[in-house]
């Protein structure tokens, strides 16, 4: 999606600016991906739709975001030429389908399994808990550009973090079986969580730039929804020991590598297909 | 219309008109013009026309179409167009005008509550049918067909309906 907006930030920004664009693409595009593999799945006809909706919602977002990575990746002169091949433009499908897996940023969370409904929706919970602040956050952003996609962004999240929450709050607070399966899935995906406020040079050049949402900042309002969803849905809130981490290094579970690899088959197999 | 004659006399009001009406491709009892998308229409002085709009939801899949829509109209009215797209200020439901509630309605879809500063889902407030007006009214999910539409269903006149949620 164009927007008038060009980036005239010195080059020294512009590489770590593209590197946080792009982490926050992949993070939009790869939890939409699993979300759209449970669509026929789900327990009703309703969540089908919902979590449809949800996922068209976050491809919207890294489209956004991909192609403002473009923009800073091409840099204030540069248009890679008309006819090049498609895998070489540097247009929102090359950083979806052009790229491999190693070099996707995501965080671990959202690439997990769908596993049972509950699986799916806590890590959808823990996921929008994150995006809602981040958004927020990102809508006084001093970059022009992610701050317009910022307060698109925020009003779409409000729905899904709303949806989110209330699932776990009626399955946690819901049957004998509900609420085991759901204290289960809280288990296994807490230990993918502190990836989300991880801080690195990235993270703090920017942010002290008023580029970049403070992780610190972001973690409090996480922490805070995280704890008062839980305790209304009586589910305990696990240990912080052993979080683990590496999607921002491009190391991710085997599972990852066929999501990305099936979401970029036809792309792959039909170079330059306009459909 | 033709695209054979000179378009001299046209101005931009005419134009913006041109714009306003294309349809809405995944609700076509209303035009882009009732949501509230056209943001400007600007006639250059070469002759050029260029309308501005605003993308409703960021994944929202109606709005490649809406460009091409929207610059088959222009053409079609002899005018050498281009569409643009603006994120900011992002698109609010309130955006949408008296007219686009009115038909909203008549197609049997709630009109959106205001949607105050946006960052609170409107969802939880009371809905009156469209169809009977009745308040005694039931959601049924939080997502409709499309991302901008919850299900709900009347107790009173059992009607199935979706609400335009405020955004």
């Amino acid at each position: 999606m164009p927007t008038d907006t060009h980036p005239t930030a010195p080059t020294d920004l512009d590489s770590t600016l593209l590197t946080y664009v792009l982490r926050q693409g992949d993070r939009s595009l790869v939890l939409a991906q699993r979300l759209l593999e449970n669509v026929a799945h789900s327990p009703e006809l309703e969540e089908d739709m919902a979590l449809a909706n949800v996922a068209l919602d976050l491809i919207g977002q890294s489209r956004l975001l991909y192609t403002y990575a473009g923009q800073v990746d091409a840099g204030p002169t540069g248009e890679v030429a008309a006819d090049a091949p498609s895998s070489d433009r540097l247009d929102e499908n090359h950083y979806a389908y052009w790229r491999p897996d190693t070099a996707f940023t995501s965080p671990l969370l959202v690439e997990q399994p769908n596993g049972d409904f509950a699986h799916l929706i806590t890590r959808q919970f823990l996921h929008d808990a994150f995006a809602a602040p981040y958004w927020q956050a990102m809508t006084t952003s001093t970059d022009e550009t992610l701050a317009a996609i910022a307060a698109k962004a925020v009003k779409e999240t409000a729905y899904h973090l709303r949806h989110s929450r209330g699932w776990v709050v009626r399955l946690g607070d819901g049957t004998d079986e509900s609420h085991r399966r759901m204290q289960v899935a809280i288990d296994a995906l807490w230990r993918f969580t502190g990836e989300l406020f991880e801080r690195d040079d990235v993270e703090d050049g920017l942010a002290q730039r008023g580029v970049a949402a403070d992780p610190t900042s972001l973690e409090r309002v996480w922490q805070e929804t995280v704890a008062s969803t839980l305790a209304e849905a009586t589910l305990d809130r696990p240990s912080d020991e052993h979080m683990r981490t590496g999607g921002r290094h491009g190391r991710h579970s085997e599972g990852f590598s066929y999501l990305i690899g099936e979401m970029q088959s036809v792309a792959r197999a039909h170079p330059g297909a306009s459909w | 219309m033709s695209g054979s004659e000179p378009t001299v006399a046209l101005d931009v009001e005419a134009v913006r008109a041109i714009v306003e009406g294309v349809d809405d491709p995944e609700l076509p009892h209303v035009t882009i013009g009732d949501l509230g998308m056209v943001r400007g229409v600007e006639l250059l002085p070469d002759g050029q026309v260029v309308a501005t709009l605003t993308p409703t939801y960021s994944g929202c899949p109606a709005t490649d179409q809406i460009r091409d829509d929207v610059a088959a109209a222009l053409d079609a009215a002899g005018l050498d167009a281009r569409v643009e797209f603006v994120l900011s200020p992002p698109w609010t439901t309130d955006w949408v005008t008296p007219a686009g509630h009115t038909k909203l309605r008549a197609a049997g879809i709630a009109p959106p509550h205001a949607a105050g500063d946006g960052h609170e889902t409107r969802i939880d407030l009371p809905v009156a049918c469209p169809r009977c007006s009745s308040r005694r009214t039931r959601r049924l999910g939080d997502f409709g067909a499309t991302a901008c539409k919850a299900p709900f269903v009347c107790e009173a006149c059992r009607e199935p309906f979706e609400l335009f949620k405020a955004l």
